[in-house]
């Protein structure tokens, strides 16, 4: 099988025997090639360039734009490599620059009108536990265990409530 | 029930009925889930990774979301058998390839399965043989309710349940749509329907998900967004529309196909089993490609030899894994072809 696309040379990565009038055209293409002839359709494109694409059309050069989550510690440049957000806090953290992603990753949508779980009311406990939890690692870390044997009781505590 | 078990049969994603089955090969819908007061698993201590994992298996199995379960340490599972899973479409390739605790709960019967710590903590899938995501959506909310009742999930009040990547947040739900579209790779017409999948906001991807080639001419359909629609208008738009167009392209190939070009068709059906009857040594890819036509004969009524249930099985137990399983050895690359071409020959009542 040819390896390398039919117009620009790169690595083929699309197959494709065309059978036209009884004519068989084989054509190889690598997968921009592809998506250009709108033979494959990189409609899904990952997150990450999504991201990135967001990114440079919205952020002035030299501006910064390094929010971070006090709950989980993630800054959203690190958000940028990974693409994946570290704790439900970050959907606050990140505030608009999140938002504006997310309108754009969900064609515009931005308000949620599905499902909801039931007892939605304790909410506002989790989003403690989740703060409780995050200065329980530092605790742990620091080697400070009288507050985090504290902080665990308080957890247990909300948990059970 | 072992998972050495499940090589006996297809499963529930191959057993060729359902509606439009032709054309359809399964619909799956899964959701998202994460656990409020806890940081998304990439966030978490290893510590916390284990609580989750082990929490998470006992609330499951305690939930009672089937008649009979099977939990797989996935993390502890056999390359050989957590590879089985993926090719049965039980658990994804991320989380076959992770190196967390991780876990599976999966349904006997094969029609639910449940990842705990893939890239959400929890992600639900719900499987079903051709066309029937009426009954796949009410199964998995069942499920949910099921789990929401012993445990509270992350959800925001403006952007729905959270998950750790943004663009599963919402709803949650990923609704996919297998397909076998021979005749419209063969008549070149493909491109025109994936164009039109991605007017509708579509993504495509091939057989075993995101970033896999499509082989053998199988094709997955799902939705890109999961906000601001309703579960029920994500699922509808499927059933009355997206689905309905792809059928009546592929069919509307086929009889084209077979006025125009019949003799042609059945040269190449016929061939293709005529390779998997002889052949001596044969790869995967190459095994999946002549399947696929051989099923195109068997749809079209042209094959009267060979079952669709015979030719759906094929498919899996082909594969590196279930070959394997099945013949209960390891075996490298090189012995996988002339083994694979063995079997196939035995399958289809060859020489």
């Amino acid at each position: 099988m040819k390896s390398e696309c039919d117009k620009c040379g790169k690595p083929a990565t699309v197959h494709l025997t065309e059978i036209a009038d009884g004519q068989k055209i084989e054509k190889h293409l690598c997968e921009d090639c592809a998506a250009q002839e709108g033979i494959t359709v990189k409609a899904n494109l990952p997150i990450s360039q999504l991201l990135e694409d967001f990114i440079l059309q919205t952020v002035a050069p030299g501006q910064s734009t390094d929010v971070k989550c006090d709950v989980c510690g993630l800054t959203f440049s690190e958000f940028r490599q990974k693409a994946l957000l570290g704790c439900p806090n970050d959907y606050d953290a990140f505030g608009q620059v999140l938002e504006a992603l997310i309108q754009r990753a969900q064609e515009g949508a931005t308000q949620h009108i599905g499902k909801a779980p039931a007892g939605a009311a304790g909410r506002k406990k989790h989003g403690t536990i989740l703060r409780l939890r995050a200065q329980l690692r530092s605790a742990v870390g620091q080697e400070d265990y009288e507050r985090a044997a504290r902080l665990r009781d308080r957890i247990k505590e909300l948990e059970e409530s | 029930m072992k998972l050495a078990d499940f090589t006996r049969s297809a499963g529930e994603w191959l057993r060729g009925v359902g509606p439009m089955h032709d054309v359809v090969i399964s619909s799956r819908i899964r959701l998202a889930r994460n656990l409020a007061g806890m940081p998304f698993l990439t966030r978490c201590t290893a510590e916390q990774q284990r609580d989750l994992e082990a929490r998470l298996r006992k609330d499951i199995l305690a939930a009672g979301i089937a008649p009979q379960v099977l939990y797989v340490d996935v993390a502890a599972a056999s390359e050989l058998d957590r590879r089985l899973l993926v090719e049965r479409h039980l658990i994804s390739r991320h989380h076959a390839e992770a190196d967390t605790p991780r876990g599976a709960v999966i349904a006997v019967d094969e029609t639910a399965s449940i990842m705990v710590n893939e890239e959400d903590h929890l992600r639900i899938q719900v499987l079903r043989s051709g066309l029937d995501l009426t009954n796949a959506v009410a199964e998995i909310e069942r499920i949910d309710d099921l789990l929401a009742a012993r445990a509270d999930f992350a959800f925001h009040d403006r952007y729905g349940y959270l998950t750790a990547c943004p663009t599963n947040v919402g709803t949650g739900l990923r609704v996919s749509v297998m397909l076998h579209l021979p005749a419209l790779k063969m008549t070149g017409e493909i491109e025109k329907a994936f164009r039109a999948a991605h007017d509708m906001h579509l993504a495509i991807r091939g057989l075993y998900g995101e970033g896999t080639e499509a082989t053998g001419d199988f094709f997955q359909i799902s939705n890109q967004t999961t906000l601001g629609r309703t579960e029920e208008q994500i699922v509808e738009e499927f059933i009355e529309q997206m689905v309905p167009k792809f059928v009546e392209y592929e069919r509307a190939a086929r009889s084209g196909l077979l006025q125009r070009r019949a003799n042609a068709v059945d040269d190449k059906v016929q061939r293709s089993l005529a390779v998997l009857r002889a052949a001596r040594l044969i790869s995967s890819e190459e095994t999946m490609y002549l399947l696929s036509l051989v099923r195109l004969g068997v749809n079209l009524d042209r094959l009267r030899d060979v079952g669709l249930q015979t030719v759906n099985e094929l498919f899996l137990l082909t594969q590196p894994a279930h070959l394997q399983k099945t013949l209960g050895k390891e075996l490298a690359p090189e012995q996988r072809a002339e083994a694979r071409a063995g079997f196939l020959r035995k399958r289809l009542g060859a020489g």
